[in-house]
This record gives C-alpha cells, structure tokens and sequence, in this order.
C-alpha cells in the first residue's frame, strides 16, 4: 500500500477495527463495510450508539448506507474529486489542526523551484516524459535536498512504487528549509492550497453528481469531529483501491486526516480493509514478486551485484529504513544458514534479480503469448475473479501444465472442458494442451497458523481435525514440494542449484502426514540471535550475521520462546486496547504513529483523547499502547544536522519510519503518479474531464490487444454505444471468487444466482424487468444477469447529463450451486500505475433485455457491438 | 419487569427463569448469520435455491427449512427521513430477522393432539419429532406462519430456540452469530427493560418511528419469547398487527356449541314426548 506507506510510512491500516467505537465521526468510502466486513462493522454501530455520526459516500444504497446517518450517492470514479474538495473546504475555512499540521507534517518544508503543478501544466506535473510514459521526480523533491538514489532507477516496469512505496518515504538526508509560518509560496501548505483551489463544492456537484449541499455536509461534519477533543476515522476497501488511479484516492484520505489531525490517535485513523482472512499477511510476508518480507524491496538488476551497492541505494540514511541492512543480512541468514556468510555477502547473489514486470496481468498477457508454460494458482480463482477473466481463461488454454490448490473444482481448474469459451467454440478441449493438476487443499481448520488480518494482528489458529484424505496444508505442499526438488539435485555440483540446496529446509514434520511445525515457521520468521533464543524486537537484528529473522516487522511475535500470536486474553481482563489478544506488528503496536496522540511537549492533546503520552517523572513514553516511538527520547530531542537513523527523527517528529519523522501531505518520492492527487477520469468514462484538458491519468498502465479491447471514451467516436458506469462489488452472502462460498448450499441458497442492479428510470429506458434477465455488454464480451431493479442505485446528474450506473457483484461463474456468468468478463486491464490494480470499480457498458446469445452468436453480438463503436 | 411464567403453568416446580430473544431491527445489517448459524447447528436442510424478487432476501419467509429469517424492505422514506438526508425523499432498506415467538399462549402447542408440541422448563415451545406424527393441526394455528411441514417426511418443524444449547448453558447459535447484537438472548424480564431503554434512547435521538413489538403480556399471544423492535408498522415486515391465539375462543366456542346441542336435545326429547301424549 504504497498511498499509506508514503504518507505515514508503513502501508497497512494506521488503527484498529475496536478503536472505531471512540471515533466521533466514520466515513466510509470506496467499501461497502457492514456487506464485506460484517464482523468488524460492529464496532461501528457501537460508535454510532455513542453518538458518532457515521457516512458512508457510495454509488450504491447499500446495507453499509441502511444503517448509516447519511448516505451519499456518488459517481463512480469521481472521489477525487469529492476528497479533493474536503481539503479545500479545510484550508479555504481554515478547519486544520494548525499545531499538528506545523509540528508532524511535511506542511512547512520547501520544493524546488522547478516544480510545477497541475495547475500549472493543465492535468500533468511537472518531470513528465511523454516517450518513457513516466514521471522524472528530480523536480518535485525538497529544495537543498539532494534526490535520492531511487529516484533515479527509470525502471520502465513501473514497478518502483510498490518496491518503494510501501514503506516510508525517503529523503536525501534531512530537509534544510522550512518556514513555519507556513506562507512561503513553495512551501507544501501553499502548494496544497494552489493544487487544490479548484476542487469546489460546485465542482464536486458537476463532475460527482452529489448536491453541493450533501457535500458540504460531510465536509462539516469531519471537520466539526475532528481537532483536540475529537477524532474521525476513513474506511475503505478495493473500492478505492481498483482504479487506474486507486492509490492516489487513498493518499487524498491521508491529505485529509494529516490536516484535520486525525492519525496515531483513538477513533482517528485510516483503516484499510482487506478483503480476505490473511491478505495483509500475503502483503507482510508477499506473494509479489517485487518485494521481499517486511517490505524490503527485491534487488533490481540494476543496482549492482552486491549487498553494499543495494543498501545504498535503498537503505534510508536517516529515519529507522537506515537500518535496512539489519532486516536484510537477518533475512539473508534466515533462509540460507550457515551457508550465508561475510564473506559470500550473505548469499545476497542467490536472490533473484527483477529485469522488468513480473506482476500478474502482465504474467497472464504473456501466458496468452505462449511466454508461459507453468503456473502456479492457490487460493485464487482468476477465471472469475480477475479483471478480463475471458483473456485468463484463453491464457491458461496456453500453458504446458497448471497447478490448482483448492476445496473444490473450480473454474480455473475446469476451463478446458466447460469453460464459457467452449460453448462459443474458442477453445476446443482437444486442442488444448494444458495439464491441470488439481491439488486438494487443506481449511483453516485443519492446520496449524497464523492469519493477519486488517489491522496487522497475527492471531494463531490450532488444527481442530486431520485434514481428510489427500488435502493438504500449503505449507505441507511447499514444504514437501521443496523437499523432493532438493532430493533430485543432491549431489549436484552446477552453481545454480546452490541457491535451491543450501536453504534451510529442516523444518519438523507432526503426525502421519508429516505435517511441517507451524510454529516451528513462525519461530523463523521471528528470529533468534547468536545464543538461539527468539529475538525480542527488531532493534535487535545486526548486519553482522550473527541474528536470522525471516520477516523483520513480525519480529516480537515469538519473543520469550513464546507464541505470542496464540495469546487470547478476554477483552473485559486487560484495558480497552487488549495488547494481550494476539500480536500485532509492528512490535505489538494497535495504533501506529501513536506519538502523534500528544501534543509536541508529549502531553495528551485532551483528555478525551489520551492515549500515549509523556511521563517526565519516569523519562519515558507510556499510555494504553505500545508507545510507536523510541521509549526515551524526549519529546524536546532536536537531531543534528548531520545525525543519521533514528537520531535523525526529532523528539517530535511521530512518523519514524519517514526519513523526515513527518506525515507526508505532498510525496515527493515514491509515487508513479505525482506528488499530489488529482482527478482523472476513469480509463473507461462517458465524461470529459472537467478540471483538465488530461483526461485520465497520464501514467496509467494499458494493455490494449486483441483480446483486451478498450471502449471509446468519453470525446472519442463510438463512446455513445456504451453509455452506462458499471462498477463490482461484493454480497455478504458469497465470497470473492465462489471457491468458498457457490459449493456450499447453505450460502448458495441465500444469494442462488448473479444479478445486476439497476435503478427504475434505467430499467424503463433500456425495457428490463424486475427478476428477468439483462445482458450486459463491453468491447470484450457480453454476460447476463437476473436484473434487480431498485431505488438503492440512483441515476445521479453529471455535467448536466443523467447518468446511469449498473451494480454487477462478481461472485460468479459455471460451476458450484449458485451459478451465473462472470461480471470480470467485462472488465478490461487498465492498470493503477503504482500497484499494477485493476480498474474494476468503473467502466463503460451498454445493458438490454433478455438472456445473451448462446455459442457463436455470442461472438456475433459483440462484434456488432464493436464495429459500432468503431472498436477494431 | 414481571413476566407470565408459562413454565409453572405448564407444571414445572422448579425451573430456570424464562428466556427468549429480542430482535433489534434497528442494528441489524441483513448479513443473514442468523440463518447459516441455525440451519448448521440445527442440521437444517437448504430451502432451496430460488432467486426472489424480494430484493436480497431469498429464502422467502419462515417454515420448515428455515427457522430464521432476515427480510429486506426497501422502502421510499418520506423527505428528511432515513439515510439519504435531509430535504429529499430516499430509499429505505429495512432488515429484520424473523423467527418463532414462543408464545405465551401458543396455539400449536394447544391443538397437538399427540403432545409432541411442548412447553420446556425455559418457557419456550419446541416439537419433539420422535413423537409428531405429523398431522399438521399445528399448521394452521400458528396465528404468525410458523411452524410448517417438511414435505419429505411430513413432520412439522421449527426453531427449538436451540433447547440443546439451553441445557448446556450456552446462548442460540442464531445469537452468539449476529455481529452486531441485532440478536440478543437472556432472561425475557431483562431483555424487556433492556427494549424499552433503548426505544426511549432512540426517541431521544430523534428516531420517532421505534416501537416495539410483542414486548408485552397484553397482546392476543399473552406475551412473546421473541419480540422485536421495528422502525414502522408490523405488517411492513410481515408481521401480523394483532395477532391472537388461534385457540383464544375456543372455550366460548365449546360453551356455545354444548348450549346449542343441549337446546337441541331438549328439543328432541320434548317431540318425542309430546308425541307419547
């Protein structure tokens, strides 16, 4: 999450799900809460019994609206727009924390005088390289200070975002000009005010569809709920995330909660929603190819061959990032062992290099080409759940062999013989030559291991029964999987092996089925020090190889030999933070950036709010939570100015993992996509951008190929036959993808079949009836759906226009009880720049009557559709 | 807060305080727990996999498969009203998960002539099935559609208000699943105070509309095990305004057929009497 981890410094959720209840305002955007995260939701209705007031701003009436103060319909792809105007409403009425915003954020601090905005260059900022497509961020950094190294990578992959930005920001060495005042002209509370000066209530009326006076009462209510005495809170989930400039819609709710003083302290924060039951843990600990665990980013083949030559220029020179080396050499040793040594550079050669862009869709684009053989798929289901599953499921049909770990048969295990591209006749089983493996995996009941869950707590969870028959654990898989591989190279004496056989591979194995120690695993990843015993704390880890650890941040969750992540205090035994309920990285800490709940001299900001805070008599930082700070360093600690690492970050600078100590309101390094957000429209949009002659963001990823076609935009010749928003979601009632959910009849029987939702004035137009059919129809495919008709999805005004917006929830496919065709199908790859997401949250489409074609006519249907959108 | 005490009436001496549920419609987000709880703790069947037109609710109401149920109402709030604020007309979207009241006066258990249909020491109403011989009298009585049969083996079913987990101290796995504590379970005396300071909280709050719903003894039921707090009218969430024990008349009813039948035998012997003469 490199939007938080730019502005605070690390990317995960800054609060807690129970810390909702002390908030006294919650807006919930882009995530459909109460449906995706009922369990969680219910520390919202308890915040809304104390008297919070709680929003939720979506295109869609939803369950999360139904028990909300107010509801907001808002244009799908616009919230830029609507978040841009909140910061304007701030600084135009000046509603921010002024002490916070002087003290702990980058407000004060002055960019170069080469910088240009926005406002300056009509839609781009300045760097912009047509050719390349991508930012040169030389001119948006501080002035005086020099640009540092990563900034200079040009990697054509536009992968540096998310190496980079999912932790702190980095600088070149601590900022030399600042005016405290705030009234320099390049100062970044100046620029803020310049940047988003246009974002007007009435704009949010003309390009969001949402009456200014709705806007101008959320805008109150943040800022009326925020300040010494009162906190508010952000939620949101992928419906922020899915769009070509997802990150930045984030980043807009740091903006705001930076200003508004509502980071590190109770009921404030942003808290990101995850969508699965570990997906934070797969990002921790990440199944990306661009990151190593902890956030460390993978070395480039770019950057040299040794580890010196990496940590120069990845390592932070000032902030707790400087110590980049310590994560690193422990990481090094963890996975290598004894083999990992001074001399060798700690096996630094055996990693892997990235060349250029690894992530999926472009993994499946080459997987279409024929550039594939083998794939892994566990836990996953893209014949349904990944944006143009059609180009997926046509890619798989190229590989030489497939390997699917699930419950059950699902659609991307079975493509090859009932796949939608079989009735059209695509595909034809016999000419395909992909051998499926179909692995039978093991529930979270039948293992040993940790989730983590939103708010970065590991909580552990026991076997309650021996998984039946073959299906097993993924850590069994792998385990095993590199067991054998290690066998079958025993004795080999070619260097590219060493890497394979020198790993640590001995981990216990429980039972019949020799089921590695799950514990065992977690011991690892915490780590241990030169006299065997577990590490207590990351400051603990040395660059000399005498520590391992597999994943720095988790360090602490087996400190005194012990599983703290098992812990289970009851609530009502421990005070209202329960440190004692699982583990939380980073060191146990609920709430990060903790050190901002009190003001610059370390009091508590009111009484309200305390929460960590200064006690003069013991010298050291305390409260309900692990302090997020250096336990000692008082609060009036001012760094020279040529300190290094943590003696860098002043005494009341709270966001230490910043190699400033500052939240970031404007980025100057670590984003794909500019140092400030802006509104762009969507890839895919039936308006014109209002606000710049740049119609979508410039640095946007698009894939355009046969079969990942692109429909005309708003502007553009064709851009009438498809001239509906749709947008995907989610129903309480199924989950992701239907691996979990569509084969279980009790699930099943409470949301049977996939349906669309439309609003009367729609269904009128287009002739569709209540509990019949529509087809749904893109330049990639088209897809039908039970058409429910309701007032909950309004048609909204936009640029003087009605505009109509059609819900299609994901869930489904052809297999399982509760079946249906797959809303992805529409959807084409255009990619957010900085995390490679696709935009699924808005695009472009046509709705009518009736079932879809059956076999070729389909293929028929969408050609028609395409030549009269001139769509080649 | 006294309630009736149908256990002792029913013959218990000593037994534990009466219980039941009350559902507050008010902090109920639709995610249907209840439902999956209940049929996995219970071993309901499926009721099929019917898609609906009622908005998100698909499995239709309360019967033999299905022994909680959430309803969803969308409705047009009148301008000021609801969600979508101030100064427009906006959508509505009631949630509510129905389930079976355990009356106080409970007309299935009344007609039961096999006396499967009993009253526990909790002062709930459950079917023993080893016992019912699915006659189905109950069917009709149920003044509030509950109870049903199942169709492939003719017995009548219903919510036990989970009496295994009773015995075993623990709450209805319908409750212990709701997030949100839409669905409380405790002593009906407790839940009752609790009910009422919540109406007036919300009052107080500006939510005119809460009332509750079967929080009495005075209603046609003598008083429900499972009572509701509603944002409108009953019936807008397919409950029945005033309901009455179907059973309520019967005893007139007997009374007045024996007068009619005692009449009528007077009647008769006076003929046969008078043509002796």
């Amino acid at each position: 999450m490199p939007s938080l981890g730019t502005s605070f410094g690390r990317g995960g959720a800054t609060t807690f799900q129970q810390d909702l209840a002390n908030s006294d305002c919650i807006v919930i955007m882009g995530s459909n809460m109460a449906e995706c995260h009922p369990v969680g939701f219910q520390w919202v209705m308890e915040a809304r019994q104390r008297g919070a007031t709680v929003i939720h701003v979506d295109p869609r009436f939803t369950r999360t609206s139904a028990v909300s103060d107010v509801h907001v319909p808002i244009r799908a792809g616009s919230d830029i727009a609507f978040l841009g105007a909140i910061v304007n409403y701030i600084l135009e009425n000046g509603r921010e924390f002024r002490e916070y915003v002087e003290h702990y954020t980058n407000a004060s601090l002055i960019v170069r005088e080469d910088f240009k905005d926005t406002e300056d260059l009509d839609g781009i900022f300045s760097g912009w390289d047509p050719e390349e497509a991508q930012y040169e961020v030389e001119s948006w950094q501080y002035e005086g200070v020099e640009t540092p190294a990563t900034a200079h990578h040009g990697e054509s992959d536009a992968a540096l975002g998310e190496r980079h930005g999912s932790h702190g920001g980095q600088t070149g060495g601590l900022p030399r000009r600042l005016d405290p005042t705030l009234q320099h002209p390049r100062c970044v509370f100046q620029l803020l005010k310049k940047h988003f000066a246009r974002y007007t209530p009435e704009v949010v009326e003309e390009l969001c569809g949402v009456p200014r006076d709705r806007f101008l009462q959320v805008a109150e209510a943040l800022c009326d709920n925020s300040g010494r005495d009162r906190t508010s809170a952000f939620c949101y989930a992928v419906g922020w995330t899915q769009h070509s400039v997802g990150v930045q819609y984030i980043r807009t709710a740091a903006i705001i909660q930076l200003l508004l003083g509502n980071i590190g302290r109770p009921g404030g924060g942003i808290l990101a929603l995850r969508g699965h039951a570990s997906i934070q843990g797969s990002t921790d600990i990440p199944t990306l190819y661009n990151i190593l665990p902890g956030y460390l980013p993978m070395p480039h083949g770019m950057e040299g061959p040794d580890l010196a030559g990496y940590l120069d220029i990845n390592a932070s020179k000032t902030g707790f990032w400087a110590h980049m080396g310590e994560y690193f050499v422990s990481l090094l040793k963890a996975w290598w062992g004894d083999a990992a040594t001074a001399e060798n550079d700690f096996c630094f050669d055996y990693l892997p290099r990235i060349t250029g862009d690894h992530s999926t869709y472009q993994t499946v684009t080459d997987m279409a080409d024929g550039k594939v053989q083998g794939f892994f798929v566990v836990g996953e289901n893209p014949a349904v759940g990944s944006a143009n599953s059609k180009l997926h499921r046509l890619a798989l049909a190229q590989l030489d062999w497939l390997v699917v770990r699930d419950f059950v048969e699902i659609e991307t295990a079975s493509f090859w013989y009932d796949g939608p591209e079989i009735d059209t006749g695509e595909l034809r089983t016999q000419d395909i030559k992909t051998e499926v493996f179909l692995m039978p995996a093991a529930t979270h009941t039948e293992k040993d291991g940790t989730f983590t869950n939103t708010q970065r707590l590991l909580q552990w969870h026991h076997k309650a029964v021996e998984p039946q028959g073959d299906c097993r654990s993924d850590l069994w898989f792998y385990f095993h999987l590199g067991r054998i591989i290690r066998e079958k190279l025993a004795g080999s004496t070619d260097p590219k092996d060493r890497p394979i056989l020198d790993l640590t591979w001995d981990y216990p194995t429980i039972g019949d089925i020799a089921e590695p120690d799950a514990e065992a695993v977690l011991r690892e990843i915490n780590g241990w020090g030169p006299d065997g015993r577990t590490l207590s704390s990351y400051t603990e880890m040395k660059a000399d190889g005498s520590t391992a650890g597999g994943c720095w941040i988790y360090c602490g969750c087996y400190a005194d030999e012990t599983n703290q992540t098992a812990r289970r205090k009851p609530g009502q035994d421990q005070n209202w933070v329960a440190p004692e309920w699982g583990w939380a990285w980073p060191s146990n800490r609920r709430t990060l950036y903790n050190r901002a709940s009190a003001d610059p001299e370390g009091k508590p900001w009111s009484e309200r709010k305390r929460y960590v805070w200064w006690d003069e008599e013991q010298e050291r930082w305390t409260g309900y939570d692990v302090p997020d700070f250096e336990a000692t360093k008082r609060p009036d600690y001012r760094p020279a100015q040529d300190a290094t690492g943590e003696a860098a970050i002043a005494g009341d600078a709270p966001f230490i993992m910043q190699g400033d100590g500052l939240g970031w309101l404007f980025v100057p390094n670590g984003l794909k996509d500019g140092p400030l957000p802006t509104h762009y429209e969507p890839h895919e949009s039936p308006f014109r951008n209002p606000l710049y002659s740049q119609q979508s963001n410039p640095a946007r990823l698009q894939k355009w190929r046969k079969d990942n076609r692109y429909n005309p935009t708003d502007g553009e010749p064709g851009a009438d036959v498809f001239p509906y928003v749709m947008t995907t979601y989610r129903v309480t009632e199924q989950h992701t993808a239907g691996g979990m959910s569509r084969f279980i009849n009790y699930l099943s029987e409470l949301q049977p079949e996939m349906f669309c939702e439309v609003s009367p004035q729609l269904a009128a137009e287009r002739g569709l009836t209540h509990g019949e059919f529509a087809t749904i129809i893109t330049s990639r495919t088209a897809i039908e759906a039970r058409v429910l008709v309701t007032d909950r999805v309004a048609p909204l005004t936009v640029q003087g226009r009605t505009l109509h917006q059609v819900g299609l929830p994901y869930h489904w496919g052809q297999r399982g009880l509760s079946k249906g065709d797959s809303a992805n199908d529409l959807f084409p790859l255009a990619l957010d720049p900085n995390v490679h997401i696709q935009e699924v949250k808005a695009a472009t489409c046509d709705v009518r009557p009736g079932r879809r074609p059956r076999g070729a006519a389909l293929l028929a249907l969408v050609e028609e559709y395409r030549a009269r959108a001139g769509v080649l | 807060m006294t309630v009736i005490d149908p256990a002792a009436l029913s013959g218990y001496d000593v037994h534990p305080p009466r219980v039941g549920f009350f559902t507050d419609t008010t902090l109920c987000i639709g995610c249907k727990a209840c439902e999956v709880a209940c049929k996995e703790w219970n071993g309901v069947p499926d009721d099929g996999l019917n898609w609906l037109t009622s908005s998100y609710d698909h499995t239709g109401a309360l019967g033999a498969n299905t022994w909680r149920h959430v309803a969803f109402i969308e409705k047009q709030a009148p301008a000021g009203e609801g969600p979508a604020g101030e100064g427009t007309a906006g959508v509505q979207w009631l949630m509510s998960s129905d389930v079976c009241k355990h009356c106080t006066s409970a007309a299935c258990l009344d007609v039961c002539p096999t006396g499967s249909l009993m009253r526990t020491e909790f002062g709930t109403v459950v079917v023993q099935q080893d016992i019912c011989n699915g006659c189905g009298y109950c069917v009709p009585a149920c003044p509030f559609g509950v109870i049903d049969r199942r169709h492939d083996d003719g017995r009548v079913w219903k919510c036990t208000l989970c009496y295994d987990r009773l015995k075993n101290d623990l709450e209805p796995a319908c409750a212990q699943a709701c997030p949100t504590k839409s669905i409380q379970f405790g002593p009906l005396d407790e839940l009752r105070v609790r009910a009422h300071d919540r109406v007036a909280k919300l009052h107080d709050a500006g939510t005119v509309d809460a009332r509750l719903y079967g929080a009495g003894d005075g209603d046609g039921v003598g008083g429900m095990g499972a009572f509701f707090l509603l944002l409108d009218d009953p019936e807008v969430y397919g409950l029945p305004p005033d309901p009455v024990v179907t059973t309520r008349d019967l005893p007139d009813m007997w009374l007045t057929a024996g007068k009619a039948a005692a009449a009528f035998a007077v009647g008769v012997v006076a003929m046969f009497v008078g043509r002796r003469r």
